[in-house]
């Protein structure tokens, strides 16, 4: 079974459609791209993932639970959304670290938040914390960042930033963990140690949907690739299939386009 | 001569001190308030903050004084202010708390808008609940971003205190003008702006301070 599936979401943004009946699922420890121009939807659909914006239209299934149904009346399922967004993890574009903490605190932050709603929180308050600091530092040290776990982010470049922000998304295992153009903000020359990171998270088989430009990245990493326009989803399937032999002529032309620069 | 002048005017300092403190004490959490309900998305209440942060602003503090002070016994035909200095205390703290209100929601506000939409989404999809988000996340970047617009206010207010005088409150300024008027002396008015001078320079450096802590992140 599939780990999620995403049923005809659709969100407007006053009269705009932003999102017509996108619908899609994905297998555990697969790896979606998700290409298309700027303003069509990607990145919407992303946030609607996140419950950072609310679909129009469509259900979120997740592990079988459903998780969004727009037919609920939203007050209903205010309540229960807290916890129904740590099925999802989000790297965004422009990193949103926490400039007050250091990395491993911006990577410990929520998950010792969330240790205090425990009930043996109170009696082992001390093992919890020492043993949620050893798994940020676990993190860091995969992100190859074991030297800068008490910078703050200003002190780190922005390949660094993001890094934290992979490790601090990760820190919460969610199921299914998104990326929102991780390499935009960043310089051309700092991309390359941040795929790499993405890279190595396919290869241990992490559930992940990634929103980028970079089509050869998509095209090697990601085991499904969904070409979207307009809020559509004009293509999807195997990415080598998408890229190198599109069928759909609109897709065609995106990719001459992008190849052209 | 020396020690009675230095007497009168450090009497005229606590009453200072006591207008500055009282009126902090009031104001910011009322500006805070204010700001919140200039943000609000109910539109009657945004406005009539809006309106009021417009007239407060955009009138004389000297003139609020006034109005608060003499205006409810001409209109009620009782002085509501008790006619001795604690009363014309009370009636300054009033006018001060409103009016200052006004300046620091509008420095509130700037002060939460300029946090980006960005930290709120992070907290969120980390699952904090919106409280953990506004005291773990915002909160400290707003208090940085309002500390600089804040002392020039509070600096500010420090001064004002002064305009109390025209309501015959006897503050720092009426005690070294006081020297003046029954001695014919005018050196108590300089040493009178050391008090204003020594006030604003401890506050000085305690802003500094306070900046400097707050360094360490942008």
């Amino acid at each position: 079974m599939a780990i999620l599936e995403v049923n005809k979401i659709g969100k407007q943004f006053d009269a705009t459609t932003v999102l017509h009946d996108v619908s899609f699922s994905l297998e555990e420890g697969n790896a979606l791209a998700i290409i298309g121009s700027s303003g069509s939807g990607k990145t919407t659909l992303l946030r609607c993932l996140n419950f950072l914006e609310t679909p129009d239209s469509g259900s979120i299934v997740v592990r079988g639970e459903t998780l969004f149904d727009a037919a609920v009346p939203m007050k209903e399922q205010e309540k229960a959304l807290r916890t129904k967004r740590l099925h999802f993890g989000m790297v965004f574009q422009s990193f949103n670290l926490f400039p007050q903490y250091t990395a491993l605190e911006n990577v410990t932050l929520a998950e010792k938040l969330l240790a205090k709603e425990r009930e043996d929180f109170k009696q082992n308050k001390r093992e919890i914390f020492s043993q949620i600091e050893k798994h940020g530092e676990e993190l860091l040290d995969r992100m190859g960042l074991a030297d800068r776990m008490t910078h703050y982010p200003h002190q780190l470049s922005g390949g660094q930033q993001q890094r934290v922000a992979i490790a601090r998304a990760l820190a919460l295992k969610p199921d299914i963990l998104c990326f929102d153009e991780p390499t935009s903000a960043l310089d051309p020359e700092l991309t390359g140690e941040v795929l790499k990171v993405i890279r190595g998270l396919a290869d241990q088989r992490t559930t992940m949907i990634i929103v980028t430009h970079e089509m050869a990245f998509a095209r090697d990493v990601s085991d499904q690739l969904i070409f979207m326009d307009d809020g559509m989803i004009v293509e999807q399937g195997d990415p080598r299939q998408v890229i190198d032999h599109p069928k759909e002529e609109r897709t065609k032309q995106f990719l001459t386009r992008y190849a052209q620069g | 001569m020396f020690w009675s002048v230095t007497q009168t005017l450090l009497d005229g300092l606590l009453t200072t001190f006591q207008i500055f403190i009282l009126t902090l004490v009031f104001a910011l959490p009322l500006g805070l308030l204010l700001a919140f309900g200039s943000m609000s998305r109910f539109g009657p209440l945004k406005w009539l903050v809006d309106v009021l942060v417009w007239i407060i602003r955009g009138t004389p503090l000297m003139l609020q004084l006034i109005i608060i002070f003499y205006g409810p016994g001409l209109w009620l035909g009782h002085n509501i202010w008790s006619g001795n200095e604690a009363g014309r205390i009370t009636a300054t703290v009033v006018a001060f708390s409103i009016n200052y209100a006004c300046y620091f929601s509008v420095i509130f506000r700037g002060g939460i808008e300029g946090v980006p939409a960005g930290q709120r989404e992070a907290g969120q999809v980390l699952g904090m609940t919106k409280s953990q988000i506004f005291f773990r996340v915002t909160l400290l970047q707003m208090v940085k971003r309002v500390v600089p617009p804040m002392s020039n206010e509070i600096i500010t207010l420090v001064k004002d205190t002064s305009l109390a005088r025209i309501i015959a409150a006897y503050e720092l300024t009426f005690a070294g003008y006081s020297f003046m008027k029954s001695n014919g002396l005018t050196w108590p008015l300089f040493y009178t702006g050391v008090f204003y001078l020594l006030f604003v320079g401890v506050l000085t450096l305690l802003f500094n301070y306070i900046e400097r802590r707050l360094d360490y992140f942008r």
